[in-house]
């Protein structure tokens, strides 16, 4: 009888029950797919690095005249039998185009986002929040449009030159970052505690004062990371900037010329070129570029994130 | 200067500053409607675009647009369950869980492009699907992976602890709280985050021009097959979206109208993201009374 009872209590306790195996089940599925998820970036960064170094291993190219040339022709080769792959104006054409719209649209986002958090919270709050939620998913491709009907035809008018440009792109990427910009920089002013506004204004400053020297500085790393958030979307925009730069392969030597971007090379060649040929290739080399900056981007932000916690 | 007049100097230039961006966001959706919804007609968003004539819609378009929504959150969504589920509920703090995270959040900064080159390389060329609907949903699943899975994550962790102790007090297992107590809890939270990823899907172009392509066969609305050629259905055949129709017709459109018909497109883009923003609103907020109700 009383054997009988133990084995009971071992029957049900230690069995592995049906209930387990759901457990085991559940948890080995999620894991999987957080592996899945994980494995996916890992397979996009191989391939891009493997596709993009090729240039370099395979084919032959100088990095040197990667970084420092100033003609692409990949199909030729120079004097030195190397394909001819100098991708500075696309560089240059990319960094000058996300500088610049982080210089227009930074301190517009940052000056918005003050107002709407400090000077007029109610309006703020009605208003400009959801308009600004709004625009923010606003699809990239409908900025480029706007540029190109709105923007180029005006730059033309004002400027010599067709209005395909430098100018041009900025001015679309500035619109387009500017409420991405503003709603990260206005969660990271609302973070500052209100104690520290409280104490400010008490010590008899105005309130001029207090968003200098006590909100903005707080906010500091919140608002740097929403500005390097912009840019690492501007500097990734393909569509909206290929739409109105020109895509001429030449560094501008004003902002009213025709230029290029590594995006914008990137959409208009890959589908002109074959699969595992030098032009091919080079072109993959470009999309590493755009993917060590993107890479160069999180772990700034990432870093900031650190500086802002410790 | 005193400090006085620099507050009221300071005070000044946010106003000027606000007005200024007012004046561009305004102007920019004024453009928009006030150009776009003049084209938008029944016969503009059913009919099928003219080449070289004018007068052509967007109606293959926008059916692509919406097909090609419902496939992507159909892969996307299962595994940003899943993963935010893991990394809410059983992910403890270990070297592997945060290589992992840093992944994650490497694949959400990408550069849409780049994503839709792999697509390109892997689902087009590799899988040989061709431009076809699976491989721009595929690719899109990638590349909104990572928000969706932020989304689940976030909407998860929000859940009060006190429900799961609940949950484990009743005898559930950990994975039976998950399923019966903690997912229908954080369901508004997901509804409302995938809907707005929604949006994000239905305007995306740079990452299809390379996956789903630039062309629509001719398609037959009558032919529900998805395994015949001109179905709708069929998930192998080209598919244009609206956003890539605006960005190709701009390019190198040659119909007389192009510029119009970009107007109503875009037009019918904001509207349609606008429907998106309000809906996740409307749904989230109803989701939330009812659920909070009992």
């Amino acid at each position: 009888m009383m054997a009988k009872t133990i084995k009971e209590i071992e029957h049900t306790l230690y069995r592995k029950n049906s209930k387990m195996r759901t457990e085991r089940f559940g948890k080995s599925l999620t894991f999987l797919a957080v592996v899945l998820t994980a494995a996916i970036t890992a397979a996009i960064l191989f391939l891009v690095f493997s596709k993009g170094l090729s240039t370099f291993i395979m084919n032959d190219g100088s990095v040197k005249d990667f970084f420092t040339g100033t003609t692409w022709n990949p199909a030729e080769v120079n004097s030195l039998g190397k394909p001819i792959i100098g991708a500075l104006p696309f560089i240059v054409g990319s960094l000058a185009i996300t500088g610049i719209s982080a210089l227009i649209a930074g301190p517009l986002a940052i000056g918005a986002a003050i107002f709407m958090s400090e000077i007029a919270p109610n309006a703020g709050k009605r208003i400009m929040q959801p308009v600004i939620e709004l625009l923010v998913g606003i699809p990239s491709v409908v900025y480029g449009f706007i540029g190109l009907s709105v923007v180029v035809p005006f730059l033309r008018d004002l400027f010599p030159g067709s209005g395909f440009g430098i100018a041009a792109g900025t001015i679309v990427l500035s619109v387009m970052i500017l409420p991405t910009v503003t709603s990260l920089a206005l969660d990271a002013i609302q973070s500052v505690p209100r104690s520290l506004r409280e104490a400010s204004l008490a010590l008899g400053s105005t309130r001029w004062q207090m968003i200098c020297k006590v909100v903005l500085k707080t906010a500091k790393p919140g608002l740097l990371m929403a500005i390097i958030f912009g840019m690492a979307r501007a500097f990734g925009e393909a569509l909206a900037v290929q739409m109105v730069i020109g895509n001429a392969s030449v560094i501008p030597h004003s902002l009213f010329e025709p230029a290029s971007t590594i995006t914008s090379i990137l959409t208009m060649g890959m589908g002109y070129t074959v699969m595992g040929q030098v032009e091919n290739n080079a072109l993959w080399s470009l999309a590493l570029i755009l993917l060590l900056m993107s890479l160069f981007f999180t772990i700034i932000v990432r870093m900031i994130g650190k500086g802002k916690s410790a | 200067m005193s400090a006085k007049t620099k507050d009221r100097l300071a005070t000044a230039g946010l106003y000027v500053i606000v007005g200024i961006i007012i004046t561009v966001l305004a102007g920019l959706l004024g453009f928009v409607f006030v150009k776009g919804i003049p084209q938008l007609s029944w016969q503009f968003i059913t009919t099928p675009p003219q080449i070289f004539k004018e007068g052509g819609g967007v109606g293959p378009q926008l059916f692509n647009s919406f097909y090609l929504l419902v496939l992507t959150l159909m892969i996307a969504v299962p595994i940003a369950i899943g993963a935010g589920i893991y990394l809410a509920e059983y992910a403890r703090d270990h070297w592997i869980i945060r290589c992992i995270r840093v992944l994650i959040e490497v694949l959400s900064s990408l550069p849409s492009i780049v994503v839709g080159l792999f697509g390109f390389l892997f689902f087009v060329l590799y899988m040989g699907w061709g431009f076809s609907i699976l491989s721009g949903a595929f690719a899109l699943s990638l590349f909104n992976l990572p928000l969706l899975v932020r989304v689940v994550e976030q909407s998860i962790c929000n859940i009060p602890k006190s429900q799961r102790e609940a949950g484990w007090a009743l005898g559930f297992s950990k994975w039976e709280t998950i399923t019966t107590i903690i997912l229908p809890a954080a369901l508004p939270g997901i509804v409302t985050g995938v809907i707005l990823a929604s949006g994000r899907v239905f305007g995306e172009a740079a990452a299809l021009i390379y996956t789903a392509g630039m062309s629509t066969p001719i398609i037959d609305f009558t032919n529900w097959n998805p395994l015949s050629p001109t179905s709708p259905l069929n998930p192998f055949r080209p598919a244009e979206t609206l956003a890539v129709h605006i960005w190709k017709i701009n390019g190198e459109g040659i119909m007389p109208d192009a510029a119009a018909i970009s107007d109503g497109a875009a037009a019918l883009l904001i509207i349609s993201i606008l429907f998106f923003n309000f809906t996740s609103r409307f749904i989230g907020n109803w989701m939330f009374k009812k659920m909070g109700a009992n």
